[in-house]
């Protein structure tokens, strides 16, 4: 067999394992009753951006007083970058991204993926892969659940042709993949820094929490700092950027064309890091 | 040139300052080969190192000439079924061993049917789709066979598989593992019960302290057994007044108090001449007999006694 069948047919093998462990994974830990944080974290903006629009409705009294579709542009953008990437996005990846190695280490069983014929990189991307597809749908699904609901106030003002003129023509759909494609990318990033920190740390919450204060204070930090985190990066990219705030140290946000091969780049340069360490690792579940 | 030695070359292997196993040079040849050793001596260890989830401190290790660090040609050719007695969570018998399949590379057709073929050969069909979670204690260890097997390796290494099985379940696993070696696999099977690995091994490693400490054929192994006093320890009252009867039989090589001195540890030549000597002295000194236990099926004594023939390990 020549070279080139030759790398083809590794390839091809190399692919139908990498989704036979995202399958594994999926199957295992991001579907069902197991997965129920997941889900239920993802439901909570939804939650609050139903729980918004009733009170507004209630509350609001004349539909004239109800905000035209740029003001609800902006408040989506001011929600999402600060409930969604901040929060939903990154305790999501918290808790599906630490435990797709850790699990397996606590219930003794990463033994058995490490018996067979694959190579362990080949092992980080199929789980990776398998958390970045669970969550990232999980989380597109709610994004665009939030837009629609929070759009709504729409049909009250100009009737459902306003609302899907809007949608259609308006710039809806346009933000919508804006938004999607943000949360993919948070996803990603976010992902990649806590599997890496489930395996190289026993108890990765502590790592996470630092990793939290920083992105939650990120607002404050000075313009080169601002730039080694992930929601810097992410709401540069919001089709509407949420307001910094009065106290934020202003700093020009990143063009998407910095910012979308940044965030790629440190995601693969992170993966690459748990591929390393999972190459080096031992099977010793007494010191665990 | 193929290989069909699993070879360790001078393999050390220390946790910090914890000796696992210590300049171990061994050429397991095909067959059936017991590992053999108290717990703690380095069989799981020597496994562990065999298949790359250790790395040796020192020293190579190849299987059929495949060094361990290779998983991608290394296990095709290696099952092994490991002492953990632990699974993925919520898997049925057949998902468990389906699914790991798929990670050599198995389409789903191929994968289920050599899962079939697997899970038939341990007679596991009837319980195949119940969750591993509900399982006895002999099902879980002939599921990680089956899980072990389903890919058709040519070396399996079997960690302590009959460990904790009832005597129906380990002469049924016996009867498997002869089956399996009959089909030409190369089984390495460790116990820490001599008499175990006697029956089921063609030759015998053993091992003491991280050390191997004797290699070879079993037969060799059996005859010092056989010559081997055998030590019963007897708690009771007044244990130094046991000691001095049991004596009176020329059977008793030696009788000393255990430490606690609860009791008295005794050596004998003819175990059942001394159990009936013990029942008439019970009679006539009214001794109240705690417990009477026959220590060399604690594994310990009997790899005192063998290492100890061997002159030393280190």
């Amino acid at each position: 067999m020549s070279d080139a069948a030759t790398g083809a047919t590794v390839r091809s093998l190399r692919l139908r394992q990498t989704l036979a462990v995202a399958r594994l994974e999926i199957g295992r830990n991001l579907l069902g009753l197991r997965a129920l944080g997941i889900y239920i974290l993802a439901a909570l903006p939804i939650g609050l951006v139903l729980l918004y629009f009733w009170g507004r409705m209630t509350f609001s009294g004349d539909p004239g007083n109800l905000p035209a579709a740029g003001e609800l542009a902006r408040e989506f953008g001011t929600v999402f970058g600060n409930l969604f990437s901040r929060s939903v996005i990154f305790f999501i990846c918290l808790l599906v991204f630490t435990r797709l190695f850790r699990s397996e280490i606590q219930e003794r069983s990463l033994h058995y993926s490490f018996l067979a014929p694959i190579r362990r990189d080949v092992l980080v991307v199929g789980k990776f892969l398998a958390g970045f597809v669970a969550v990232g749908t999980v989380l597109s699904l709610a994004t665009v659940a939030c837009f629609l609901i929070h759009f709504l106030p729409l049909t009250a003002a100009s009737g459902s042709g306003g609302y899907v003129a809007f949608m259609l023509r308006g710039g809806g759909i346009a933000q919508i993949a804006g938004y999607v494609g943000v949360t993919l990318l948070g996803v990603l990033g976010y992902g990649a820094v806590f599997l890496a920190a489930g395996l190289f740390f026993r108890n990765p919450i502590l790592p996470a929490l630092a990793i939290f204060g920083w992105e939650l204070g990120n607002f404050l930090l000075p313009p080169l700092l601002k730039r080694i985190s992930v929601i810097h990066y992410l709401q540069a990219l919001q089709p509407v950027p949420p307001p910094e705030g009065m106290l934020a140290l202003l700093a020009d946000p990143p063009s998407p064309w910095l910012a979308i091969p940044g965030l790629l780049a440190v995601s693969f340069a992170l993966l690459v890091l748990a591929a390393w360490r999972l190459r080096h690792m031992e099977i010793a579940y007494g010191e665990e | 040139m193929n290989d069909h030695r699993i070879v360790f070359d001078n393999v050390s292997k220390f946790y910090g300052e914890v000796l696992g196993v210590n300049r171990v040079t061994l050429s397991i040849e095909p067959g059936i080969t017991g590992l053999v050793g108290p717990n703690g001596s380095g069989k799981t260890t020597l496994f562990n190192l065999a298949t790359g989830l250790l790395r040796p401190s020192r020293g190579s290790i190849r299987v059929l000439g495949i060094p361990t660090d290779r998983p991608e040609e290394l296990f095709h050719k290696v099952g092994y079924a490991t002492q953990y007695d632990s699974f993925p969570r919520g898997m049925t018998g057949r998902s468990f061993v389906t699914s790991y399949l798929r990670l050599y590379g198995f389409g789903d057709a191929e994968a289920r049917r050599l899962a079939d073929e697997a899970i038939a050969r341990v007679d596991l069909e009837p319980a195949a789709d119940r969750r591993v979670a509900g399982y006895s204690k002999g099902m879980r260890q002939r599921i990680r066979l089956a899980q072990a097997t389903a890919h058709k390796p040519s070396v399996l290494l079997l960690d302590e598989p009959l460990n904790g099985l009832d005597p129906m379940a380990r002469a049924e696993m016996i009867r498997l593992f002869r089956q399996l070696a009959d089909d030409g696999l190369h089984v390495v099977v460790s116990s820490h019960i001599l008499h175990e690995v006697d029956v089921i091994s063609d030759t015998v490693v053993l091992l003491n302290n991280g050390y191997v400490v004797a290699e070879g054929d079993i037969q060799g192994v059996r005859s010092e057994m056989q010559s081997h006093p055998m030590q019963i320890l007897i708690r009771c009252d007044r244990p130094s007044r046991l000691a001095a009867r049991v004596f009176e039989a020329d059977s008793v090589v030696e009788a000393r108090l255990v430490e606690d001195g609860g009791g008295v540890m005794v050596a004998t030549r003819d175990a059942d001449g001394f159990y009936l000597q013990l029942n008439r002295l019970v009679l006539e000194e009214s001794f109240a007999v705690e417990t009477v236990i026959p220590v060399d099926e604690n594994v310990q004594s009997i790899y005192r006694y063998l290492i100890g023939s061997e002159g030393g390990a280190s």
